[in-house]
């Protein structure tokens, strides 16, 4: 596992931690520092709420490594309530029916794990239906 | 300033009165009917002692349970996580031996890193121990909040009694002044003795227990001393309380205990859940109270007493204040977990919980 380049992550991987540009207010995620609408420096840290809905979605039966003993899943792209865009594994949906537009929340789940478990667990972000109204 | 000696009494009480100023509950989705392992081991649907357990799904530990509790603690506390002086997690089955879940849980709820963060165990009240550490941290003065968490994804032998209530789920406190409170700690006062009751040994898979031996010298007599002595120490009787909760490893024994106690069936059964998410070890009389303060009034009086393997007891006596009923519908009820229900069978639990051997 490459430690260093999970552990850097950990803030926007755990809680959807990005950024706001102090210059147009767009909200960034992920975090890069400069803003993708106006091209100004965006480095102050932003706490998304977690809120969003389906834009697209699929659902993973072959699976690449590392996320084998989690198919079927299904892969989701997500507009959070700010604005961006981020691509994210759907989770806890039991029966319910994925459908484009359904309001989504984040939740911090286990998101990698080696088979033979003697590996760094990685943990972050997926989105799930939401609970509270 | 005043320093009153408060060591020469069984009782512990903080010269700095402390309290809940939030909470959280968290119980997976998943329930496995205690009739499918009923028929898997005895060929007849009948014969478990509960009707159902939760059971966490293939994403879930007890790192991202903890950490959707420790949100909805701080949705009902409304503090900055950076006043958080210590993030700490009771468990049987935190998911690393050696590596702390609570340096991963501080990280995603946005505690600062002035933090105290090691694990806890002991069995089944390794949750109620933190609080007790918590209550003492902020009693001090030394924090202003502390988290405490007791949650667990339990294990219990393929065919072992166990099996139909070893269960997923939990809730996190977080301590803080009395005067912020959604419920006050009156005083807690814990019982313990070397009573191998239950254990796991390094590197096993699932516990071994002395069968009727958890009974009488372990559950019963650890929970009853511990709860006799605080009410007897405070100068109360079962019938000052409004609810009750002890550590609910199955339906019985609760209320069998509180009866001993003096307690009715209508103290105990509002934070009995275990006959509907099972015996959820560190979190099992945690999220009992968390049920409790879903529905307390201000001014009620509730007693809490955990059990924990190997063996001891903590009792807790709580005064909810006026402030739960603006605090508590800020985060989901502990009933919308319990609500928020897929039924799994045997074969899906199996590959839930990891049992099955992939060569």
């Amino acid at each position: 596992m490459e430690n260093p380049r999970h552990w850097r992550l950990n803030k926007q991987r755990y809680a959807l931690v990005g950024e706001v540009c102090p210059h147009c207010e767009a909200k960034i995620f992920p975090p890069r520092d400069v803003c993708p609408e106006c091209g100004g420096e965006a480095k102050n840290r932003f706490g998304f709420s977690g809120k969003g809905k389906v834009f697209s979605y699929t659902i993973m039966r072959d699976a690449p490594a590392g996320y084998e003993h989690n198919t079927p899943y299904t892969v989701a792209i997500v507009a959070l309530d700010e604005g961006p865009m981020v691509t994210a594994q759907l989770t806890d949906l039991g029966s319910e029916k994925v459908e484009i537009g359904m309001p989504v929340e984040m939740v911090t789940r286990k998101i990698r794990e080696d088979v033979e478990k003697k590996g760094m667990i990685i943990y972050g972000y997926k989105f799930r239906p939401v609970m509270q109204g | 300033m005043e320093n009153k000696q408060t060591t020469n009494t069984k009782l512990l009480r903080t010269n700095r009165k402390t309290g809940i100023v939030g909470y959280g509950a968290y119980i997976p989705r998943y329930r496995l009917p205690g009739s499918e392992v009923a028929m898997v081991w005895t060929g007849s649907e009948k014969g478990s002692p509960v009707k159902e357990k939760a059971v966490a799904g293939l994403d879930e530990d007890v790192i991202t349970m903890s950490i959707e509790a420790a949100r909805n603690a701080l949705l009902r506390a409304d503090i900055d996580p950076c006043e958080l002086r210590a993030v700490w997690i009771g468990s049987e089955s935190h998911p690393y031996a050696v590596k702390p879940s609570g340096t991963v849980v501080a990280e995603a709820i946005g505690a600062s890193n002035n933090i105290q963060s090691g694990d806890w165990e002991f069995a089944c009240k390794a949750g109620s121990e933190a609080m007790v550490a918590a209550v003492a941290m902020v009693g001090s003065g030394m924090a202003n909040y502390a988290l405490a968490i007791g949650m667990d994804t339990a294990q219990g032998k393929p065919s072992d009694a166990l099996e139909y209530t070893a269960g997923s789920g939990g809730a996190a406190y977080i301590i803080g002044p009395a005067e912020e409170s959604v419920a006050e700690i009156e005083a807690s006062y814990s019982f313990v003795s070397d009573t191998p009751d239950f254990w796991r040994r390094p590197e096993q898979k699932y516990p071994e227990h002395g069968q009727r031996f958890t009974g009488d010298p372990a559950y019963f007599h650890h929970i009853e001393s511990a709860g006799r002595t605080l009410l007897e120490e405070l100068g109360a009787k079962a019938s000052d309380f409004t609810y009750a909760i002890f550590h609910q490893p199955n339906p019985k024994f609760p209320m069998k205990a509180g009866k001993d106690l003096g307690f009715t069936e209508e103290q105990i059964k509002p934070g009995l859940l275990v006959p509907v998410i099972g015996n959820t070890y560190a979190g099992s009389s945690l999220v009992g109270l968390s049920a409790v303060l879903d529905i307390a009034k201000p001014g009620d009086r509730i007693l809490l007493v955990s059990f924990g393997s190997g063996a001891g007891s903590d009792a807790f006596a709580l005064t909810v204040t006026d402030r739960i009923t603006s605090r508590r519908n800020s985060a989901p009820t502990t009933a919308e977990y319990i609500a928020r229900r897929t039924e799994i069978n045997y074969a899906t639990y199996t590959r839930f919980r990891g049992k099955i051997d992939m060569g």
